[in-house]
C-alpha cells in the first residue's frame, strides 16, 4: 500500500497519507517522499485521517520534503487529526537548514606523502621521548629504593610475583614439554637416517636450554602478563585512579609500574628454569619411548653435550625479556586516555610490541654470544 | 495498550535479594500514563535494582512486573525485543558508546531495527540532536569531547531515537551544575508535554524532583511509599521527613516557591 497519494481537489492539492507512518514504515515513506513530483505552489492539504501511528521521524521527513518542494510559495494545511508532535516539528522545521548543517565530523585533509612522512617522524620522535622519560622515571624510583626501602612495596611485589609467575606455571610447563617432544621427534626422524640417534639428546638439551625454554616462556608471559599490565593500568587511567594517586602525593610509577616490572624480572627467570626442566623431561621421554635411549644414557649424554655456559646463556636473557615485557605493558597502559577503544588498541599494541622486542633482543643476544664465544 | 486508565507499569510484591541481603521486600509500584514519576531512596535502597528489574535486565526473586499490561517474565524472545524498542533509557553515566560519534550513537538502534537510507538516518540524527537542545555541531563529536551536560542530553537523544512512549532516566541531573541541571529539567518538561511521554526518573536532585515530578515513590525499608508531592511532604516516616525537610530540602523548596 502506498503511504502517499496526491490528488487534485479544485484549486488545491490533497495529499492523502495512509498506512504505517511509524518508524517501521520510514524506508518506504522516505522513498515515496523523494519521488513526490510536486506541487511547488498553491495550497496543499495533508490528510492524516488514514495514517496509522504517525511517528516523529516520518513527519519530520514529510515536512522537510514539503519545504524543499515549494518553500514559502506552497501553503500547507493539515487535516484529519494530525499527530500531536506536528507543532513541535513545524517549529523545528523553520530552522531546518541550521539543524541539518552539521559538519560531517570535520574530515581531516588528505595527507600528502610528504605530510604523512613528517607526521610519522614527529610521532616517532614523541614516542621515543616518551619511552625515554618513562624509563627515566622508573630508574628514579629504583634509585630511591636504596635510600627508602619502603618504596619497594613488598606486598604488592609478592602479589604480582604470584600472579605473573606462580599462576603461569601450568601453561608454561605444558607448552615447554610439548614443544620439546615435537622437536625431539622431528630431530629423531632425521638423525636415525644417519644412525646418529644419540645426537637427539644434544639437539634437545642445547635447543631447550639456550633458546626455546626462555623464548617460549617470554612469549607466553608477554601474552598473559603484558596484556594484563596494559589493561589493568589502562582501566585505572580511565577511572582517574592514577590521577587520584598523584593528587594524594603518591607516585603511580612507584605504586603500579615498578612492582609489576620487578615482579616479572623475578618470575620470568624462575619460570624459565621450570620450562627448561619440563623441556628436558619431554625430550627424555620421547628419547626413551621412540629411540629406546634409557634415562641413564640420556643423562650421561646430556652431561657431555652441555658446556658449563649453556644453561646460563638461556637464563641470563630472562630478566632482560622481563624488563622489556613489563615496560611495554605498563607504558602502553599509562598511555590510555579517554575511551575504551584506546584501551583495546593499546593492550593489543603492548602484546605485539612485547613479543617483537623479545624476539629482537633474542637475536641480538645470539649475535653477542657468538662474538664473545659464550 | 494505550488505554489511559491502565497503568503503564505495575510492580506487585517485588522481592529482590543479594545473598542474605534483602533489598526489596514486597515492593508495589504503579506508574500511570503520561506522568513523570520520581523514584527516591537512600544509597543502597535499591533504586537502580528496581530500574533494572523493570527493564527486564534482572529477574526478581518473587513478585510480578507488568509493563503495558504484559508480565515481563512471560514474554517470548520477540516480545522482549518489541518491549525493549518501546521504551528509552538513559543511564547514570550516559553510557554512550565511546567509539561512535553522537550522531552514530543515535543511529545505532535505528540501524539495528529499521532499514532506511543513509540520508534519512542523518536527518533523524540531526532532528534528535535538535530535540534535546544540542547544537548541530555536537552530532559529529565523540562522547569524550562532550561536557557532562552534553553527555546527558546526547544520551537522552539516543533514548528518544526509537520514539518511545516510556522513558526511564537514571539520575539524569547528577554531576551537573545547577544551571545545566535546571536546563535539563526544563527540557524534560518540554519533551514530556510535546511528545506525550511517560517518564520514570530516579533522582537525588531535590530541585529536579520538585520541579518536574507529578508523583513520587520513596523506597524505605524495602517497600515503596507512593504519593503526590504534597502528600509525600506530609508523610511522617522518619527517613522521608529527614529527606524532604532537612536543611538542603528547605533551601530547594524555597527556591522552587521562588
Amino acid at each position: 500500500m502506498d503511504a502517499l497519494a496526491l490528488q487534485r481537489e479544485g484549486e488545491d492539492w490533497r495529499l492523502c497519507l495512509s498506512g504505517d507512518w511509524s518508524l517501521r514504515g520510514m524506508a518506504q515513506i522516505d522513498g515515496e517522499l523523494r519521488a513526490l513530483p510536486g506541487p511547488e505552489s498553491g495550497t496543499l492539504i495533508c490528510d492524516w485521517s488514514h495514517a496509522e501511528r504517525p511517528g516523529i521521524g516520518p513527519v519530520w521527513a514529510l515536512l522537510g520534503r514539503l519545504a524543499d518542494l515549494g518553500g514559502s510559495r506552497l501553503h500547507v494545511r493539515h487535516e484529519g487529526g494530525p499527530p500531536h508532535t506536528l507543532q513541535l516539528l513545524q517549529k523545528l522545521n523553520l530552522d531546518r537548514q541550521a539543524i541539518l548543517s552539521a559538519p560531517p565530523g570535520a574530515a581531516p585533509p588528505l595527507p600528502s606523502a610528504l605530510g604523512k612522512l613528517g607526521r610519522w617522524a614527529v610521532l616517532q620522535g614523541d614516542e621515543a621521548r616518551g619511552v625515554l622519560g618513562f624509563f627515566g622515571r622508573i630508574a628514579t624510583v629504583l634509585g630511591q629504593t636504596f635510600s627508602r626501602p619502603r618504596a619497594l612495596r613488598i606486598p604488592s611485589l609478592a602479589r604480582h610475583v604470584y600472579e605473573t609467575g606462580v599462576t603461569a606455571i601450568p601453561i608454561v610447563s605444558l607448552i615447554a614439554f610439548l614443544i620439546s617432544v615435537v622437536v625431539a621427534y622431528l630431530g629423531a626422524q632425521q638423525l636415525t637416517r644417519f644412525g646418529a640417534d644419540i645426537f637427539v639428546v644434544d639437539l634437545v638439551t642445547i635447543g631447550v636450554l639456550r633458546e626455546m625454554g626462555v623464548l617460549l616462556t617470554a612469549i607466553i608471559v608477554a601474552g598473559r602478563s603484558g596484556s594484563a599490565f596494559a589493561a589493568e593500568i589502562g582501566v585505572m587511567q580511565l577511572n582517574e585512579e592514577t590521577d587520584a594517586l598523584r593528587a594524594m602525593g603518591m607516585n603511580p610509577i612507584e605504586l603500579l609500574v615498578v612492582p609489576r616490572i620487578l615482579a616479572l624480572a623475578i618470575a620470568l627467570p624462575l619460570l624459565t628454569v621450570i620450562a627448561d626442566a619440563m623441556g628436558l623431561a619431554g625430550g627424555g621421554l620421547l628419547a626413551s619411548l621412540q629411540l629406546h635411549i634409557p634415562p641413564e644414557q640420556f643423562m650421561a649424554r646430556l652431561r657431555e653435550a652441555l658446556s658449563p655456559t649453556t644453561f646460563w646463556a638461556g637464563l641470563v636473557k630472562a630478566p632482560v625479556f622481563a624488563l622489556l615485557i613489563g615496560m611495554v605493558g605498563a607504558y602502553r597502559g599509562m598511555q590510555v586516555r579517554e575511551s575504551a577503544r584506546e584501551l583495546g588498541r593499546l593492550t593489543t599494541m603492548a602484546v605485539v610490541q612485547a613479543i617483537f622486542l623479545v624476539i629482537l633482543a633474542d637475536a641480538l643476544f645470539a649475535v653477542l654470544f657468538v662474538q664473545i664465544d659464550f | 495498550m494505550d488505554d489511559p486508565a491502565q497503568p503503564v507499569i505495575r510492580v506487585h510484591g517485588l522481592v529482590s535479594r543479594f545473598g542474605a541481603q534483602v533489598v526489596h521486600n514486597g515492593l508495589d509500584l504503579e506508574v500511570r500514563q503520561n506522568e513523570i514519576f520520581g523514584i527516591v531512596g537512600g544509597s543502597g535502597a535499591g533504586k537502580s535494582v528496581l530500574l533494572h528489574t523493570i527493564l527486564g535486565l534482572r529477574r526478581p526473586q518473587a513478585g510480578t512486573v507488568q509493563v503495558y499490561g504484559k508480565n515481563l517474565q512471560e514474554l517470548t524472545r520477540p516480545e522482549q525485543l518489541a518491549m525493549a524498542q518501546s521504551y528509552g533509557v538513559t543511564f547514570q553515566s550516559g553510557a554512550l558508546i565511546s567509539s561512535l560519534s553522537v550522531a552514530q550513537n543515535i543511529q545505532l538502534p535505528l540501524r539495528e531495527y529499521y532499514s532506511m537510507p543513509e540520508q534519512a538516518l542523518d536527518e533523524l540524527a540531526a532532528l534528535n540532536v535538535a530535540l534535546v537542545g544540542l547544537t548541530p555541531d555536537a552530532a559529529g563529536k565523540y562522547p569524550a569531547q562532550l561536557s557532562g551536560g552534553m553527555v546527558k542530553r546526547a544520551a537522552l537523544a539516543r533514548a528518544l531515537s526509537l520514539e518511545p512512549k516510556l522513558l526511564f532516566l537514571d539520575e539524569p541531573t547528577s554531576g551537573l551544575d545547577p544551571i545545566s541541571a535546571a536546563a535539563f529539567d526544563e527540557l524534560l518538561l518540554y519533551l514530556h508535554a510535546e511528545l506525550h511521554l511517560t517518564v520514570v526518573m530516579i533522582t537525588h536532585d531535590l530541585d529536579s524532583l520538585l520541579r518536574t515530578c507529578n508523583r513520587i515513590g520513596v523506597i524505605v525499608d524495602g517497600r515503596m511509599i507512593t504519593d503526590t508531592l504534597e502528600g509525600i511532604m506530609q508523610n511522617q516516616h522518619p527517613w522521608i521527613r529527614e529527606y524532604f525537610h532537612g536543611p538542603r530540602a528547605r533551601a530547594a523548596e524555597n527556591a522552587a516557591r521562588g
